[in-house]
């Protein structure tokens, strides 16, 4: 309307009149403020470079999840060289190394021999995405060279290969915990902040049970039920439902105030006075102004889970051998004796701090976003 | 205000009911018993077994087992621990006391760093010191415990500066009672690192964000065209406004001072009652799960209690009744 009225006044070309007259919908205001919020771009962008990692593992592994070379087991990580004694080389290459002293897992390298770095090599077999066979990998040597860029295990496995793998139930754990965890906290937290009283009084006492316990104490009783030998997908399904019964306790809690604060508005009386039942009036009034708030909370929610996730399994009580995690990865570290000849298997812990640092940072620049007291013009 | 104390201590009984029945049946619902080991020793005959399972009550249906227990409970009987057999009240006694110990000192230390560092960063909101701790602060919260744990006792035993692990060394009983003090305060030097880092970062992103908001009010901008120096107008008016919501979290913190360190106590191996926890839960040792979860579900709730108070005792803006 202003916008509309200063036109009026001061006549200007046609353009500019065009551009002053354009609305901004919620979503392209929400995109500009996050495009000015640097840190979030640069967590968004981590995020999207981690999920392209989860989505072709296979393919962008030099190795395969549970491939093993048991000559060379707590292997250093092998970084690819342009230089050595022969002189400089434009494409990398590394040198083969054997195993000189067992105790101390000492490897030496034979600088006679270079094996080249290559792009879209032959390699282990797998099924991309499950389904399709092939043979092909990003990167990797030729035989018998081994290209280990994060060391290997005790048995010798590829230890960036298995962080690979790794991510995708680390980085996806998250994302489905908040999916079953937002529903369910929506809906309780819809009606027990609709009804009010003593509902709501029950309800809430109820999910202050949940709250009441300590987060890890209870997460780690819950997966010490999980029976022992249900396999590797199973498990994850389960450590999800446990991370949900965790998490929607807390969501419900804050729905239910906005949906109390909400519920008095004169749309609602007008719902209620046209005579629609209360379920449509939560589902299709209320519960959609609160998206952005859920938004925001999913991914401020989601490291949480990964942090859950990760711990469980350092502890044994989450995903299991063969399967990895970037927390059962770590399990290995967990020994003093290995850790201190092995310091590489502490790899997989920087990804979890990268992933949620990524997700922090992507959250706190979408809460600023989409929330208009946060915009700084 | 004292009626509202006295509603909530009431509403704590149906809670910690709640609590009980869902940790027992957590606990039931997992599969094998603390016995299951022993059965499988061709050494034990079957007629210990059975008379091992009636003395701790196991061969009684699971609702008088559960009444058994609350029972006991109130007069502070949490029963007897199969693995350690002693009465769970002495095991998680000392380990108590080593928790909070722990969690005191690594509280302290985050509460004294954080509150300068926040007033700091928002004094110079967006200068290159505020953006490099706003950045490390996001690392120290994502950062997992048991992965700066880790990392710590690596970088201890690479420089030999600190013990590795643990509370006490070896010769700790023959020590002089200060020797002893000194020997427990060099092994905290790495759990109070990971757990203080962890503390300082969200107290002190904290503290920024509510000292920027008090900065941004009437009263700040009448003091400063009052004339006062800045130091004052920070010092005295604004740090003050800023620091109360800091009350609540305050009380929170003393609800997590039992789970804050449960990971790190295992990862450093601090005889803590995290650690307790973790070992109970791998030997199915039913009484000591149940008692630690039900002490640190306590805790976190008078806690959350202690918040409530202290919010209201400190802002004259919230009422109740």
């Amino acid at each position: 309307m202003a916008r509309a009225v200063v036109g009026a006044i001061r006549p200007a070309s046609d353009a500019e009149a065009a551009a002053s007259q354009e609305v901004r919908t919620p979503g392209q205001l929400a995109w500009r403020q996050l495009r000015r919020h640097r840190m979030a771009l640069i967590g968004g962008a981590v995020l999207v470079v981690l999920y392209f990692m989860a989505t072709f593992a296979e393919f962008l592994a030099p190795y395969t999840l549970d491939y093993s070379d048991r000559v060379r087991f707590f292997h250093p990580p092998v970084i690819p060289k342009f230089v050595d004694a022969q002189g400089v080389s434009l494409r990398p290459f590394v040198h083969g190394t054997t195993l000189t002293d067992p105790g101390l897992r000492t490897y030496t390298a034979d600088p006679s021999r270079r094996y080249y770095v290559r792009l879209l090599v032959q390699g282990e077999p797998y099924r991309m995405f499950g389904i399709f066979p092939s043979r092909r990998h990003l990167f990797g040597v030729d035989q018998p060279g081994r290209i280990f860029l994060m060391g290997t295990d005790q048995e010798g496995r590829d230890q960036f290969s298995r962080i690979l793998y790794g991510s995708r139930i680390s980085m996806s754990i998250g994302l489905l915990a908040a999916a079953v965890t937002i529903p369910i906290g929506l809906v309780y937290g819809g009606i027990s902040g609709y009804y009010g009283g003593r509902v709501d009084n029950i309800m809430m006492r109820l999910s202050e049970i949940i709250i009441a316990f300590p987060e890890f104490y209870l997460l780690l009783t819950l997966a010490a039920v999980l029976p022992p030998a249900v396999g590797c997908t199973n498990r994850f399904y389960l450590i999800t439902l446990i991370l949900s019964f965790i998490g929607w306790a807390g969501f419900s809690r804050i729905i239910r105030g906005i949906v109390l604060a909400l519920k008095e508005q004169e749309y609602v009386l007008a719902a209620k006075a046209g005579g629609l039942d209360d379920f449509r009036i939560i589902v299709r009034h209320i519960l959609p102004q609160t998206s952005s708030f859920v938004i925001v909370v999913a991914t401020l929610g989601i490291p949480a889970a990964i942090l859950g996730e990760s711990g469980l399994s350092f502890f044994g009580f989450g995903v299991q051998e063969p399967c990895s995690s970037w927390g059962n990865l770590l399990t290995k570290a967990s020994s003093l004796p290995t850790l201190i000849l092995s310091p590489w298997l502490l790899f997989p812990g920087m990804f979890i701090i990268a992933a949620v640092v990524a997700f922090n940072l992507f959250g706190d620049g979408l809460r600023d976003a989409l929330d208009p007291r946060h915009r700084t013009g | 205000m004292v009626r509202h104390v006295a509603r909530r201590l009431l509403q704590l009984i149906p809670m910690l009911l709640g609590i009980t029945i869902i940790s027992f049946i957590i606990i039931q619902l997992s599969p094998g018993d603390f016995l299951a080991e022993i059965r499988l020793n061709p050494i034990v005959s079957q007629q210990t077994v059975d008379q091992m399972r009636a003395n701790f009550g196991l061969d009684q249906p699971l609702h008088v087992q559960y009444f058994r227990w609350v029972w006991n409970a109130v007069r502070l009987d949490f029963g007897y621990s199969f693995a350690f057999q002693v009465p769970v009240i002495w095991l998680i006694g000392s380990r108590l006391l080593n928790s909070v110990i722990l969690n005191l000192v690594a509280f302290a230390v985050a509460w004294a760093l954080a509150i300068p560092l926040g007033i700091y960063t928002a004094k110079r909101q967006y200068s290159a010191a505020d953006n490099s701790l706003s950045f490390a602060a996001y690392v120290g919260i994502s950062t997992p415990t048991f992965f700066s744990g880790l990392f710590l006792l690596y970088w201890a035993f690479k420089t030999g500066w600190f013990p590795i692990g643990g509370m006490t060394s070896i010769d700790h009983d023959f020590l002089s009672s200060w020797g002893k003090i000194l020997d427990v305060a060099h092994h905290m030097v790495l759990p109070v690192l990971v757990l203080g880092v962890f503390g300082v970062a969200g107290l002190m992103r904290q503290m920024r964000a509510n000292l920027l908001e008090v900065l941004r009010h009437d009263y700040v901008r009448t003091a400063r065209s009052k004339g006062l120096s800045e130091r004052v107008v920070v010092n005295k008016h604004a740090v003050r406004n800023a620091i109360n919501p800091l009350i609540t979290i305050f009380g929170f913190s003393l609800g997590g001072l039992l789970g804050g360190s449960a990971i790190l106590e295992n990862v450093l191996g601090w005889p803590g009652i995290g650690k307790l926890l973790v070992d109970a839960t791998i030997q199915k040792d039913l009484y000591v799960v149940m008692a630690s979860l039900v002490i640190g579900s306590v805790t976190l709730v008078v806690g959350n209690l202690i918040a409530d108070i202290l919010l209201v005792a400190s802002d004259p803006r919230i009422r109740y009744d």
